[in-house]
């Protein structure tokens, strides 16, 4: 209990981005850095969400569009749009991806305690990569569990259902 | 003092495997029959190095063995024993024997002492002069090296003398023996230490702290060596805020009474020799002490009584120096300190305690005294640092059990050549640099050739930059192929067959990773010839060739590639065998017209295939040959036979020379680029249409020549836009991987470079048909196609080619 009361105390950093109408907040400290759209190199027998992969400054890094992640309409990139360099965890490893979203938006502080479990969709939405919703200054944000989300393990089972659907 | 001992530890297993390797090499070239001294000689060397080195740390069982195997090694010197199968046997299980000693010292594991043991009393029993003392310990490298002094090496006193001499002080010389004969010297030294002790002036020069000596060890050293006065001269110091706790402002008179010989002082005094002014003179000399003109006035020091005022308050206030080797006391105030205490005489703490230096630099030629008992020790000790705490007295007299645990420390071995060739690049880069920096400055039109030059410069020396740093990690090929005499040897004596092992080409370097991972292919292989390949003697004399038979491994470069041979001249392939066998186990059906020759060498690589009769414990159990060609093909390498009956069988093993970097062939599919190997092409052309044809509706096959080729049209494996998607307006390259061919159908071949491979799976996962990325001149990314992958997809993702049209 005693833990829980000092996790609960502490407030987190997130910064949010806008997808569609959405606001969604993921671990500040998982954030690289956040640059702007440049001409990626497209990888073949991908899911269609994975636009290519670019140089960041000597690193291959995956870019990963979240509109088409989460299913909404493409949207055309340009100069404006925005890439979100995190760093993710799988099997203990760090791995550097890009997320492409529309704008980042904010940076909010948000208690551990204040982030609430997801109410159960059942199988309408796959909600598997939301870690909660918080609310900050009478929004909704949606907090994001990237790890789970950008696991190159997640990635390859999605894959593996597409092929067999096709 | 101290200094980190798991480094030098890690030297000495490297040093010592290498010995052992010396060692096994020189007596697979032993003759049998006179004794080549040459070669006795060396290995007789390394068996001593190892045993000098196993003495540092003590560790009992290699002195020991390693003794022994020395004494029969000096017996057959000096032409006692002739050279015998017999004699070689136990010597070559001699080097076995410490290498699995060396090996479980090394990961502080255990080891077969029976084993140790046997081997052991054999060599002893070829012994003529029987071994003086029990089984280990009378054989000890006795520890004191004072008495002994007569026995060290000439050259390594006249060393020690030269640079006293040579010293950078303008002091003068004071040495009585200075210039006499270097017997006059051991004389004279030895009637020095007859004597009551030593005066010795020590004038630090001002930056000897900052080179990291503490002039408080060494006075600690000298204590230890018998009773110590000394005087602190003060009348440097300047005032309390000027003082830079850096620099040292102290001089120092000793005072030793004790009969230990100079050398053991100059010893002491040996690392800090650069450092400092230093006269050794023998006390009840007094005429020596007038030559000196800088002698510090006496007068000015301050005397205080004989204690040692440490700083540390929890020391103890007896006389007795804590044995720690390093100093307890941070330096600054340890030298303020000495500077208060002027005169502190040390007791004697063990006069018959080891007086060696502790030496960082192992390559260091401390004298290093031969035990006494080595039967002929006027063989030059090899280089090698006498290494000892300071004090002599820690007990690591058994290094298993300590927590220092060497790890599996991948380092490389570089010569000094690759080293100072790329300094010298490095060099020339920087003139470039500047040239360009020039150019710069004052930029204008007229300076544009100068600034093409320039480029041009920096191009090449980054080109030979790159070159050289690639070089640093290429090994000879002789590492790997050295085990095979070895094996060779013992092989053909467990055959009874009679074998002539050639190596050539043994100074073809190859990446060390590469080398590394061709090790366990390249025994299987040579296991192999000799097993099944060579035949016994008989039966080579009824197919009329010598009873000896050959085999050959030979390395060379062809184009990018090394190419490593394994040929015998034994029986070849029995391809009527292998069809049979393959019918029986079922890998091929029966009367397959299709089979030929080389497929069915290619037969051999499949797992669970074997021909051989029986199982012994060589091979024949059809696991192997399989594996080779995983590992050869993992390292982006091939393997093919030739083989002809009764006249033997050639591996072919060809292995790309590096594997960060290869030559790519840059192909343009609509508007994306991709890499190809430039290994993997086997050539380019322009398609004509009449000799494109379909194949059950879709397929399609272009007619090369003879035989016909499957187009695989990137643009619709990958679903990208091309240029144009009639094939006689692009270009179709034929590539080659996993032994198949197929046509790439490209827009458009660009440029040809090298390029440097980057991961794809340290931030993403792998993707077949994609064995890599890199960065383009412009920064963007290429993808570089893994042919054997392609070609793999093409085959079973034809069902489901539009995976990646998903989106």
């Amino acid at each position: 209990m005693n833990n829980d009361t000092m996790t609960n105390r502490v407030a987190n950093k997130y910064l949010t981005f806008v997808l569609a109408t959405e606001e969604y907040a993921v671990d500040i400290l998982r954030v690289q850095e956040i640059k702007g759209w440049s001409k990626v190199t497209k990888m073949p027998n991908t899911p269609h969400y994975i636009c290519g992969v670019i140089n960041l400054r000597g690193t291959i890094v995956p870019i990963i569009d979240l509109r088409l992640r989460f299913g909404l309409d493409r949207l055309e990139y340009g100069p404006m749009t925005v890439v979100v360099v995190v760093k993710v965890l799988s099997n203990g490893k760090e791995r550097i991806m890009g997320v492409v979203v529309d704008a980042v938006s904010d940076v909010y502080d948000v208690m551990e305690n204040e982030i609430k479990p997801p109410p159960d969709f059942g199988t309408v939405i796959s909600i598997e990569f939301v870690k909660g919703l918080a609310t900050v200054e009478e929004k909704m944000v949606i907090v994001l569990d990237i790890d789970y989300l950008l696991n190159s393990q997640e990635l390859a089972v999605m894959e593996q259902r597409m092929g067999d659907g096709g | 003092m101290a200094i980190d001992m798991t480094e030098v530890r890690q030297l000495f297993f490297e040093e010592s495997l290498e010995n052992l390797d010396i060692m096994e090499s020189n007596l697979l070239d032993l003759g049998i029959g006179a004794v080549d001294r040459e070669l006795v000689n060396s290995i007789f060397r390394a068996a001593h190095s190892i045993k000098g080195g196993a003495g540092i740390f003590k560790f009992e069982e290699i002195i020991h063995f390693a003794h022994t195997a020395e004494t029969l090694l000096d017996e057959m010197r000096r032409g006692e024993h002739l050279v015998t199968q017999p004699i070689i046997d136990v010597l070559l299980r001699a080097v076995d024997v410490m290498r699995m000693l060396l090996t479980a010292l090394k990961e502080n594991t255990d080891y077969d002492a029976q084993l140790v043991t046997e081997c052991q009393n054999q060599l002893t029993s070829f012994l003529k002069t029987p071994m003086e003392g029990g089984p280990v310990g009378g054989t000890l490298p006795s520890k004191s090296t004072s008495p002994a002094t007569p026995a060290l090496p000439p050259e390594a006193q006249s060393a020690v003398k030269k640079t006293q001499i040579g010293g950078s002080s303008a002091t003068i010389e004071t040495v009585p023996a200075a210039g006499t004969a270097e017997g006059e010297t051991e004389a004279d030294s030895d009637l020095e230490a007859a004597g009551e002790g030593w005066q010795i002036d020590f004038k630090p020069h001002p930056g000897m702290l900052k080179t990291g000596n503490d002039p408080i060890n060494l006075f600690r050293e000298l204590a230890n060596l018998g009773a110590l006065e000394v005087k602190a001269n003060i009348d440097q110091l300047p005032a309390f805020r000027d003082i830079d706790p850096q620099i040292c402002y102290i001089r120092w008179e000793l005072t030793l009474h004790t009969n230990a010989p100079r050398t053991s002082i100059e010893e002491i005094f040996e690392w800090v020799e650069s450092d400092c002014d230093l006269q050794i003179r023998p006390l009840q000399l007094p005429e020596y002490a007038q030559i000196t003109e800088e002698l510090p006035k006496p007068e000015l020091n301050a005397t205080v009584e004989p204690t040692w005022e440490s700083a540390s308050s929890d020391s103890p206030p007896t006389n007795l120096l804590p044995p720690t080797p390093t100093s307890s006391i941070p330096r600054e105030v340890a030298n303020r300190e000495v500077a208060q205490v002027a005169t502190a005489t040390l007791p004697e703490l063990a006069p018959e305690s080891v007086v060696n230096m502790t030496s960082p630099v192992p390559q260091r030629a401390s004298p290093n005294v031969p035990p006494p008992q080595v039967p002929d020790n006027t063989l030059p000790t090899p280089p090698e640092a006498t290494l000892e705490s300071p004090h002599g007295q820690d007990p690591h007299s058994h290094p298993r059990g300590s927590n220092t645990q060497p790890g599996e420390a991948n380092s490389i071995r570089v010569s000094i050549d690759k080293i100072d060739h790329l300094i010298n690049l490095v060099g020339e880069l920087v003139i470039t640099q500047s040239m360009l920096d020039q150019v710069g400055e004052h930029f204008d039109q007229s300076r544009l050739s100068q600034l093409r030059d320039g480029l041009a410069q920096l191009e090449r020396n980054t080109r030979e930059l790159q070159e050289s740093v690639m070089r640093i990690r290429m090994l000879p090929i002789s590492y790997s192929f050295n085990r095979f005499p070895r094996l060779v040897h013992d092989l053909s004596v467990q055959l009874g067959k009679k074998v002539e092992l050639k190596l050539s080409g043994v100074h073809t370097e190859l990446d060390k990773t590469v080398l590394e991972k061709m090790s366990d292919p390249l025994v299987h292989l040579v296991r192999n010839a000799l097993d099944h390949g060579i035949e016994i003697p008989e039966k080579r004399r009824q197919a009329g060739k010598s009873e000896t038979g050959i085999l050959h491994l030979h390395a060379y470069h062809q184009g990018g590639n090394i190419i490593i041979q394994i040929s015998d001249d034994g029986a070849g392939f029995d391809l009527d065998k292998i069809r049979a066998k393959a019918v029986k186990q079922g890998f091929l059906s029966k009367d397959d017209p299709l089979v030929d020759e080389q497929q069915l060498h290619e037969l051999v690589f499949l797992p669970g295939f074997s021909t051989a009769e029986q199982v012994n414990d060589l091979s024949g159990r059809g696991v192997g040959m399989d594996v080779v060609r995983r590992n050869i093909r993992s390292l982006g390498g091939m393997i093919d036979i030739q083989s002809k009956k009764n006249q033997g069988t050639t591996f072919r093993i060809r292995l790309p020379l590096t594997l960060a970097i290869l030559d790519g062939q840059l192909v343009r599919v609509g508007q994306e680029i991709y890499i190809l190997s430039l290994l993997s092409i086997i050539e380019s052309l322009r398609i004509k249409p009449q000799l494109v044809n379909s194949l059950a509706g879709k397929a399609e096959v272009y007619r090369l020549r003879d035989e016909y080729v499957p187009i695989l049209r990137l643009y619709e494996l990958f679903d990208i836009a091309p240029s144009t998607s009639q094939l006689d307006q692009g270009l179709l390259v034929i590539v080659e991987g996993d032994g198949q061919k197929i046509g790439l159908f490209v827009d458009e071949l660009l440029s040809q470079q090298q390029i440097v491979i980057k991961s794809l799976d340290s931030n993403f996962k792998k993707i077949q048909g994609i064995s890599g990325a890199t960065i383009l001149g412009d920064g963007s990314v290429a993808l570089i196609l893994d042919v054997a992958g392609l070609i793999q997809w093409f085959h079973h993702g034809r069902k489901t080619a539009g995976v990646g049209r998903m989106s």
